[in-house]
């Protein structure tokens, strides 16, 4: 099912308070929250992630072929603009499209065990809205559509008790709800309790269950002594997105959604306070799943895997996560040279302006001028793209790093599960043996005993052994779901960040179309 | 190499009579070997067309003969061209190589090109700022008729000019004290004449906010390039991060990011075109200032020399002694002055026009660029979208 890119959604949300001032998205700093986020603001139609369906229709153009690439790499950085002549040629983008491209199709439908047809639907809420105002609607295509947003952050108290409450709003059709759309108000600990609940419960099961963003002792202690500052405006909207991303994965994942624990915390206006969140961030979510992989490693028994599938797959996820916290540096780095970049430019807009001051050739000195007013702007777009790398990039690579992790932890639930059959196995030999012994011995009332536990003993081994196949049905088939996931939300990211290029080149090349007859005119 | 473009800096009218050029250059190990090219129709020489090979210490040395040369105080001498500094680039290559077991051959690869465009870059200009010197020369009308500069031009042999020694260095660095000691001397002199009045203020203070702009654009392109390198590495790693996955899904996200890791490259690209324009304009004319204060300090000087011989010679006729002496050196310091402020103000018109010229043609070229890269960049990132977002 093809849905179109292009369309234009009824506005989210509720009929509650008018979400007008959507770009307020702090109760506060609004004018540096604008800053920041202009880009977001565009109402640039962009499609989350909607245009990949089975994935049969859509071929990947072989784009770029690596020698394409390199050569701009070759072309020397001269000083002479007669070296840039042929950039462009060879950027004319050659569409060729590859057969062998997205079978993603396939892949999924030998998937085994059953599967719901809303389990691989397009969930439009397991996008990354692109901000409030663009929040789009996949209405009736799917069957289940839940459409989560967390805004508003409000500080509530004073002093180190404070707490941000950000209200999360949700809008569904589903009957399950109490209504179509309503919203509660939720802290950073509600999320966090949240998902101490559904990793309990869900993650024996080889679920992947989503983690929530990390907790900050200093991003939350400026917030808390009231620091208005830029840093803290955008503290909280990172915090802000990231909690409406986590809810978003949530509830687009078919069993989770139906978890009764899913559905109080949408709904429940009083939510009790969660406890016991320390171990369950950052950090302390990491050590988690870390601890459960080394008590994997240490199994004596190792299991011999008749299908591959689950080492390589392991094996991949390990890799992958590596080399994104790598890309993860990077993309830090980046952003903090860009807003140098920004800084220096600002300053070098300045001594243009006063190097046109003191220019005694009018027009020279008016071109100058010009100068400066563009390198200004220039100076704006360093800085939203910073932003831009930061808020789309590097955010989507930090939640991926934290997700692999918790692939890997589905992984080790499996592990475990197998383990416990083994043991169990060898529980039920130890029974048998000492039933045999007794036989010889004769010794009819122990006897009975252990006929008595030789049968609770087989029946456990059954049970573990259908536990064990059954997790690794779900892990194989969440593995596909998180994989095709992925893929979508990297690409809407990627759109994204792409567009917001587009728009920056734009703006660039109306500064400097209004600065070039101004060249032309110096004499 | 083959011929490097036009100097960009500087609109110079050039005539057949006396064409030169760097047709060529050689980057060797610790020097660079400059082809100098000349044609002409000069009877001075013994050919019309001929080559020798140059170093830059002789280009040193062909700028210092004529600041020392009396004959040219009323001149603006063309300044002498930075000496090339291969070091950061070079020092960049060494650590790549030493690096290279800690990366990917496709990361080790990229980087290593990068770097070598960049080395292959500051190699174009310091061959560009070489050219332009002599051009410069050329096109002036005293001192393309100069001795030293046809030796220059024409002697096959190596011209023995070795670099100064450390005394020399040293002499060189109180001649410049004594100078500014008495730059703050001259300056305070009020000239009777408007026109060097106002250019001695202007050019003070002109000078000053090109050193200014000409930092704070190094700064600027410092940023970029630190920035421009993040994507780099970025784009490598995107790169390696794509050709692990194994699954078809998987395959279409290392087509996205290719796509990503292309546009990134763009952007690194146009960041050095566009920043290295506009700073080095800054760089050159704030050598070209320097070069034009320097003429203003030297008629200054003259003039102060003429006034002290006017001093001299009221009191040699006061004193009734050696009158024909302090008359004639009274002479010879008024005749001087007046032939120096004479080419001077030519001089300094000239700068002025070369200057309006130099910085046209770049602010348009700059502008151009920037537009022509954007326009790119723009058409790029449609396709890219167009396809990403299923439109083919």
């Amino acid at each position: 099912m093809a849905a179109s890119s292009d369309r234009n959604p009824p506005p989210f949300p509720s009929s509650e308070e008018p979400e007008a001032g959507l770009s307020d998205m702090a109760d506060g700093d609004s004018d540096e929250g604008e800053d920041i986020f202009v880009n977001n603001s565009n109402p640039v139609a962009v499609s989350r992630g909607v245009s990949q369906p089975d994935g049969v229709n859509e071929e990947p153009p072989d784009l770029f072929s690596e020698e394409e690439a390199s050569n701009p790499i070759t072309k020397s950085n001269g000083v002479h603009s007669d070296d840039d002549n042929d950039l462009f040629a060879e950027a004319h983008v050659e569409l060729s499209t590859d057969k062998s491209g997205n079978s993603s199709g396939k892949d999924l439908s030998s998937v085994s065990g059953p599967r719901t047809t809303s389990s691989f639907n397009q969930s439009p809420a397991s996008m990354q809205p692109t901000s409030l105002e663009q929040l789009e609607e996949e209405e009736a295509k799917d069957s289940f559509d839940v459409d989560v947003a967390v805004t508003n952050p409000e500080k509530v108290g004073d002093g180190m008790n404070a707490y941000m409450a950000y209200k999360v709003s949700t809008r569904s059709s589903l009957p399950m709800f109490r209504s179509k759309t309503f919203s509660v108000r939720r802290r950073f600990s509600d999320f966090l309790g949240l998902y101490e609940k559904l990793s309990v419960k869900q993650s024996l099961h080889g679920c992947i269950v989503p983690p929530p963003p990390e907790k900050s002792v200093v991003g939350m202690t400026k917030v808390k002594v009231g620091m208005d500052d830029p840093s803290s405006v955008e503290f909280v909207e990172r915090r802000r997105a990231a909690l409406e991303r986590y809810i978003q994965r949530v509830v687009s994942h078919p069993s989770l959604l139906q978890d009764p624990d899913v559905r109080e915390f949408l709904e429940r206006d009083d939510l009790p306070r969660a406890v016991n969140t320390q171990a369950l961030s950052g950090a302390g979510f990491l050590k988690m799943i870390n601890k459960a992989s080394d008590a994997v490693n240490k199994m004596t028994i190792k299991m011999n895997e008749s299908d591959t599938w689950f080492e390589d797959k392991f094996q991949e996820v390990e890799n992958e996560e590596q080399q994104l916290r790598k890309l993860h540096a990077l993309v830090d780095s980046l952003v903090n040279h860009r807003k140098e970049l920004c800084g220096n430019t600002a300053v070098f807009a300045k001594s243009m302006a006063m190097l046109g001051n003191s220019e005694d050739n009018t027009a020279l000195s008016r071109a100058l001028s010009q100068l400066a007013e563009v390198e200004d702007k220039m100076e704006q777009l360093h800085q939203e793209q910073a932003a831009s790398d930061f808020f789309i990039f590097a955010e989507l690579l930090a939640d991926y790093i934290r997700l692999l992790g918790a692939v890997r932890g589905c992984f080790d639930q499996r592990m475990r599960a197998w383990q416990r059959w083994q043991e169990a196995q060898s529980t039920l030999q130890k029974k048998r043996e000492a039933e045999a012994k007794l036989l010889w011995a004769n010794k009819p009332e122990k006897l009975q005993q252990a006929k008595e536990e030789i049968t609770e003993w087989e029946a456990r081994v059954t049970q573990y052994e259908r536990d064990f196949d059954r997790i690794g049905m779900t892990v194989r088939k969440e593995v596909l779901r998180f994989e095709k996931e992925k893929a979508k939300d990297f690409k809407s990211q990627i759109i994204k960040y792409l567009e917001a290029m587009l728009q920056s080149q734009q703006r660039l090349i109306k500064f400097w179309e209004a600065f070039l007859p101004e060249a032309k005119a110096i004499a | 190499l083959a011929s490097p473009p036009r100097a960009v800096n500087v609109d110079l009218q050039t005539d057949a009579t006396l064409q030169v050029d760097i047709s060529d250059a050689l980057s060797e190990r610790d020097k660079v070997k400059f082809t100098v090219h000349t044609k002409s129709t000069l009877p001075n020489f013994k050919q019309n067309e001929f080559s020798v090979v140059r170093q830059h210490e002789e280009f040193i040395w062909l700028h210092d003969s004529f600041v020392e040369n009396e004959d040219y105080a009323g001149y603006i001498i063309p300044p002498a061209p930075p000496r090339p500094d291969f070091d950061a680039s070079r020092e960049k290559l060494q650590k790549l190589g030493e690096g290279e077991g800690s990366m990917t051959k496709e990361e080790f690869t990229k980087m290593k090109q990068e770097l070598e465009a960049e080395y292959l870059a500051i190699f174009k200009k310091t061959v560009a700022m070489h050219e332009v010197f002599l051009c410069r020369v050329a096109a002036h009308p005293v001192l393309r008729k100069d001795l030293n500069f046809h030796v220059f031009l024409e002697y096959n042999q190596d011209l023995s000019v070795r670099g100064k020694n450390k005394k020399e260095k040293l002499e060189d660095f109180f001649k410049n004290v004594v100078k500014s000691a008495d730059g703050v001397l001259v300056a305070g002199v009020k000239d009777v004449d408007d026109f060097f009045e106002h250019e001695k203020t202007f050019l003070l203070e002109y000078h000053n906010r090109v050193k200014d702009a000409s930092a704070k654009s190094d700064k600027m392109i410092r940023s970029h390039k630190s920035a421009a390198d993040d994507i780099n590495r970025i784009a490598s790693s995107l790169y390696t991060l794509g050709t692990q996955d194994s699954t078809d899904l998987c395959k279409y996200e290392s087509l996205l990011k290719l796509l990503t890791f292309l546009c990134f490259k763009i952007e690194a690209r146009v960041a050095a075109d566009e920043d290295l324009k506009l700073a080095d304009l800054l760089k050159y004319y704030l050598r070209e200032s320097q070069a034009a204060k320097d003429l203003l300090y030297r008629r200054s000087r003259a003039l102060v020399d003429y006034e002290n011989a006017n001093k001299a010679l009221d009191k040699a006729r006061a004193k009734n002694r050696d009158v024909l002496q302090a008359e004639t050196s009274q002479q010879l310091c008024c005749h001087k002055f007046e032939k120096i402020s004479e080419s001077a103000k030519q001089e300094l018109i000239d700068f002025k026009t070369r200057r309006v010229a130099a910085f046209r043609k770049n602010l348009v070229e700059l502008a151009e660029l920037e537009l022509k890269h954007a326009k790119g960049n723009l058409q790029l990132l449609q396709s890219c979208l167009g396809v990403l977002k299923g439109n083919t």
